[in-house]
């Protein structure tokens, strides 16, 4: 059990968490037709958007209710209610996203009872659905913030029913899974003649499509028709722990009971999740996705010479790190340093000594002497400083291509990236062979 | 405190957009128009402060507020440094919800005191933010006590978000730098060809593509507000005997105030373009000889000037082909409204539009001279029309910021960064060139043809 020990810093230096706003818009970007709005001065949606867009690299709908000093003296209620009226003439969406922000909630804007009187002031708004994500710059981070806008758009408009079907599954997504991980899963879950709605889809928004037409708004994501019919579903499949909430308000609100899945990471996690479809649809494995198993066992058996003995510097969100800490571990490879962004229960599930609730500097501090440092794009300089190699992971990834894309879960995932972080100690191995030959560098060469 | 100092800024003598307004209008701000909800894009007040004043390269930049001001915002600028790089540290108080009840204060001062132990910079900014506004943290006054209990300057930043655009927040940088920095420190030397360039941050390197030209004059950049600069050029660019206002009027009551204060004339001028660059030289030669410069310094610049578009001209000559008659669409803000217009000309291109909403009425004007009756001016230009224009094909190429950027790309047209995050350095004689490579490079890649034919079962 990893013990959890804060920073202890009065200074963060080199922030590791991005603000739970981003995340909650982020989420909302999984719904089609929407227009996330943060509401709060223009600096918070324009430092965020620029986030995204080099992240995604994609145009990003985001919109601001433009907080200025009256405004932030007097009360935000005409701000929001005027973004609203202006998002939906100019960009016809199906669903705004309202996030609070820091701004707001210290001045304690009451935004559901603010989106009630909107609602009934103005008809022609009948068609939009409004939903708020109550998040605050200064408590959680990218996950939290993500969490709390899937059990908001659950509480907005999953429909209470008893009704059952027993071939839909409500898939319940965490922001540590990629657009190609949501569809991985899609198919999976679909290979076993199950229906899947995953709930936030982007997959079905940034995942790089280019449309034929200018889209003010998302396109693709999750149908709102869909998030309604949620509670009819056999079960919710909660991919990380993010979204367990949601998945919890959906149990307690239509009955629907509730698999997590803190992990999909790996040969084990995967076969968990294969599992629980099997036995859910009475069906058997299909062959693809056995070979896949086989491919993985494969990999493993390949690549466990270059993760064995191999330290490791990680640095991220909390379902992120569990996740990718652990597959590491179970190729053999050790945890020497974790640094999460918040402090979550979950993190003494990590398979480290500790994990430090911080940034980093901290993880620059304590990564020294370590073989591969992973973290989001700002970790690449401390990589750099420290002369170690460099695994991108998480949010954001401003400097590298396809982060979209990037496949982590399910056999073919976890085979992957096998090859991509193995191939990394491959290649720094040839430049430092001195020093590698007290390490893996033997036992991989004489199994060649 | 900050009440006077908006007022004051909204009085601005300089400016001409200010000087055109009633005494009514003026009240209300600077920034053309008021901000509207759900339809308002760019930064807010603390952004403008933090793009002023973050280059300042060996310093520590405190930023005291929650996560998203500095957590979704750190080293995202290319301003680069020659030597320190604590600039690009990112330092933040990161807000408890505990410090938002009780007040961030002592965890400010302690976030200083440790920022001094351990990093021991010459200067450190304290930059405000909209909560820690809200709960009335006294930014000023932590600032002056630390200031005296550590031994350096610690610069109070009073630029909340909420507070205005981006645009206002340069000025507020301004101002904190007429406050506690600039006049604090005697140069070493002085020279009567001493200058300062405002509102030159060195994005991609842009300072470097000038430099030589000033050093080949033996005219010495005392301070580059704030591009590369160490914390005691900028407190002592009060003995320059010309100022540059580079980047259009961001930093124009900072200009004003310094020809108050210590009598030092400024002018507005580019180095994006061969011709503004020209131009600039010229007025910087001419400028210091009327303030005492030898006068042989205004020949020495007619030769440079000579010498470097004959060289220019001969780099350029390959690509004129190439780019002649190619349309481009512009949008930018501020000066590059139409400095980059008569760069792209230089190149034999056609500008059709430019967008103006961060452009003051001189920019306007020169914009609309440069591109002819049929260039366009857009005080606003949605992204839905950006992307018709790209791809009906009125434009070949749009030249933006990476926000941007995707509305082009998903328009399947081309498109080059002339903004913030580039990577290129297009200022001076040299970037022009380098700008014009990139338009070609950018235009003539085999993708287009590619990417714009239907698939096979489709055509």
């Amino acid at each position: 059990m990893a013990r959890i020990e804060a920073s202890g810093k009065p200074c963060v230096v080199n922030p590791l968490k991005v603000s739970p706003p981003l995340g909650a818009a982020m989420a909302f970007m999984g719904l089609d037709g929407c227009m996330p709005m943060l509401h709060a001065a223009q600096g918070c949606t324009a430092f965020a958007l620029v986030l995204l867009v080099r992240h995604f690299r994609e145009a990003i709908p985001l919109q601001t209710t433009a907080m200025n000093e009256v405004s932030t003296i007097l009360g935000g209620s005409d701000n929001l209610e005027q973004a609203i009226l202006n998002v939906t003439e100019r960009a016809r969406p199906k669903v705004i996203g309202v996030c609070s922000t820091g701004l707001t909630e210290t001045r304690g804007e009451d935004v559901r009872g603010d989106l009630k009187l909107i609602r009934r002031r103005h008809p022609e708004l009948a068609d939009v659905a409004l939903i708020h994500a109550a998040t605050s710059d200064y408590k959680g981070g990218l996950e939290g913030g993500w969490g709390a806008a899937v059990t908001a758009i659950v509480e907005a408009l999953v429909e209470p029913t008893h009704a059952r079907d027993s071939r839909q599954i409500n898939v319940l997504a965490g922001s540590h899974l990629t657009p190609a991980d949501l569809e991985e899963i899609h198919d999976t879950v679909a290979a076993f003649g199950l229906t899947p709605i995953m709930l936030p889809d982007l997959a079905g928004s940034l995942d790089g499509h280019v449309a034929d037409r200018y889209v003010p708004t998302t396109l693709g994501g999750t149908n709102l028709d869909d998030v309604r019919v949620m509670g009819a579903s056999a079960v919710t499949l909660a991919l990380g722990l993010q979204v367990e909430p949601a998945a919890r308000l959906l149990e307690s609100r239509c009955g629907v009971p509730v698999e997590t899945f803190p992990r999909l990471v790996g040969l084990r996690a995967w076969d968990d999740f294969v599992a629980a479809l099997a036995k859910r649809s009475g069906e058997p494995v299909p062959n693809s996705v056995r070979r896949r198993r086989s491919q993985l066992v494969d990999a493993m058996l390949d690549g466990h010479f270059y993760f064995g003995g191999k330290r490791i510097a990680i640095a991220a969100e909390p379902d992120l790190l569990l996740g990718l800490s652990q597959f590491l571990a179970d190729m053999g490879a050790t945890i020497a340093c974790a640094v999460a962004t918040t402090d979550v229960a979950a993190l003494t599930r990590a398979p480290a000594e500790s994990v430090t609730i911080g940034d980093l500097d901290d993880l620059e501090r304590r990564a020294t002497g370590c073989d591969l440092v992973v973290s989001h794009a700002h970790g690449r300089r401390v990589a750099e400083r420290l002369e170690i190699p460099f695994f991108p992971a998480g949010f954001p990834l401003f400097d590298t291509l396809g982060a979209a894309h990037r496949l982590s879960v399910g056999y073919r995932g976890a085979r992957d990236l096998i090859f991509a972080i193995g191939n990394l100690f491959i290649a720094n191995q040839s430049g430092h062979g001195v020093r590698d030959r007290q390490g893996g560098h033997h036992a991989a060469v004489a199994a060649h | 405190m900050l009440q006077h100092k908006l007022k004051d800024l909204f009085d601005e003598p300089a400016c001409a957009t200010n000087r055109a307004k009633d005494d009514s209008e003026r009240k209300k701000g600077c920034g053309a128009k008021p901000l509207t909800p759900g339809n308002a894009a760019g930064g807010c007040a603390f952004d403008g402060a933090k793009i002023v004043l973050q280059p300042i390269a060996d310093a520590a930049h405190l930023v005291h507020g929650p996560s998203a001001c500095e957590g979704n915002s750190w080293d995202s600028r290319h301003a680069l440094s020659s030597g320190p790089e604590l600039y690009r540290t990112g330092f933040t108080t990161d807000l408890s919800e505990m410090d938002v009840i009780y007040g961030g204060e002592k965890r400010l001062y302690r976030a200083i005191k440790e920022i001094a132990a351990r990093f021991d910079p010459p200067a450190i900014f304290v930059y405000q933010t909209c909560v820690t506004a809200m709960i009335g943290d006294d930014i000023a006054a932590v600032c002056k006590v630390a200031s005296e209990r550590l031994g350096r300057p610690v610069i109070p930043v009073n630029a909340p978000g909420f507070v205005g655009k981006k645009n206002f927040g340069t000025k507020l940088a301004g101002e904190a730098l007429l406050d506690h920095v600039i006049g604090r420190v005697e140069p070493e030397t002085t020279t009567p060809t001493d200058i300062n360039l405002l509102g030159e941050y060195n994005v991609a390197g842009d300072l470097w593509n000038v430099t030589p030209l000033f050093e080949r004059l033996g005219v010495r950049v005392l301070a580059a507000i704030t591009g590369d600069a160490r914390f005691r050029q900028v407190a002592s660019a009060h003995r320059a005997r010309l100022n540059m206002m580079v980047c259009s009027q961001a930093l124009i009551n900072l200009a004003r105030k310094m020809k108050e204060r210590w009598g030092i004339p400024y002018f507005e001028g580019s180095f994006y373009g061969v011709p503004a660059t020209s131009q600039s030289l010229r007025t910087i030669a001419r400028m210091l000889v009327a303030q005492g410069a030898a006068a042989d310094l205004l020949a020495r610049t007619e030769d440079l000037i000579a010498t470097e578009e004959a060289r220019v001209a001969v780099e350029l000559e390959s690509l004129l082909p190439r780019l002649a008659g190619k349309r481009a669409l512009l949008y930018t803000g501020g000066v590059k409204s139409w400095s980059v217009i008569s760069a792209l000309q230089d190149a034999g291109m056609v500008v059709i539009g430019t967008s103006v909403r961060k452009s003051t009425q001189g920019d306007k004007a020169r914009a609309q001279a440069l591109m002819g009756e049929d260039g366009e001016l857009f005080e606003t230009l949605t992204q839905r029309e950006m992307y018709r224009m790209l791809k009906a094909g009125e434009a070949d190429i749009m030249l933006s910021g990476g926000r941007t950027q995707f509305v082009a790309l998903k328009a399947k047209a081309p498109w080059l960064d002339v903004n913030q995050e580039r990577h290129r350095a297009y200022a001076g004689y040299d970037g022009a060139v380098t700008l014009a490579r990139e338009i070609d490079r950018a235009l003539s890649n085999p993708i287009w043809r590619q990417v714009r034919a239907p698939a096979p079962w489709e055509a």
